[in-house]
């Protein structure tokens, strides 16, 4: 790792409307991401709802926010891991998140997933290999 | 501030970003790009037109490094670099492309 480098995770636990603080979490990622960190994003419990796709927000008057996810590879921020009991407990699958790609430049900017689904202990790893964790 | 276009007023924030973006035309665009003493030619509306297309995918504005990247590889080298932009929008090209394209000052920017 080089120097000054630190491992950032965000992660993400509430549902993306209603409040402000999966919103407010995506900014501070994509702001953050200036500074060449080594970022992951973390969603568990109803935080997994933040990824769901189809999402419409027409009849609760806010802005939809979740295609930005998608751009979250052009910020090379590529690791984001779904807790799979988070998502057994809420009836959902793999399938009903939208599909979020990045282009590995090395790699002739082949296409890559960032969503990993990980299980809780997994997590709890991914956790306590960070330097930094910010919760929203 | 506000612009002014076929007698109508177009409200802006107190840097001249427009407050409703379903208002922009590229009629507008060039009245914002004249008031920003910008003289558009075929790249910058490139530059601008990548903008919008980007904010309708993703729902922001890039960040500056992202935008030259993105022109990068969809324009080439030598449109995307540091250089180039900054001679094309000298206030900043996310910031001014993006004043002119009509989005929200890219997130991040101060």
């Amino acid at each position: 790792m080089e120097d000054g480098v630190k491992k950032f995770l965000y992660v993400n636990r509430k549902a993306p409307y209603g409040t402000i603080y999966a919103l407010e979490s995506l900014e501070v990622v994509l702001i953050g991401a200036a500074f060449d960190q080594d970022v992951s994003l973390a969603f568990l419990d109803d935080g997994v709802f933040q990824l769901v796709k189809s999402q419409d927000t027409k009849d609760i008057g806010v802005k939809n926010f979740s295609p930005t996810f998608r751009a979250l590879g052009d910020y090379e921020v590529t690791k984001l891991f779904v807790e799979k009991e988070s998502l057994d407990e809420r009836g959902l699958t793999a399938d009903d998140l939208q599909e979020i790609m990045w282009e590995d430049e090395d790699e002739d900017y082949a296409e890559k997933p960032s969503i990993r689904i990980i299980s809780r202990t997994e997590m709890a790893d991914v956790m306590s290999d960070q330097d930094v964790i910010l919760s929203f | 501030m506000s612009y002014e276009l076929d007698g109508q007023e177009i409200a802006t924030d107190e840097e001249g970003y427009i407050t409703n973006l379903s208002e922009w035309t590229p009629e507008l665009g060039a009245v914002i790009a004249k008031a920003e003493e910008v003289e558009m030619d075929e790249e910058h509306w490139a530059v601008v037109n990548f903008l919008r297309d980007y904010y309708e995918e993703y729902q922001i504005a890039p960040a500056v490094r992202v935008l030259i990247k993105s022109i990068k590889k969809s324009m080439g080298p030598e449109v995307g670099n540091n250089k180039y932009m900054y001679e094309l929008f000298p206030y900043g090209p996310a910031k001014q492309a993006c004043k002119i394209a009509g989005l929200p000052k890219p997130t991040g920017c101060v």
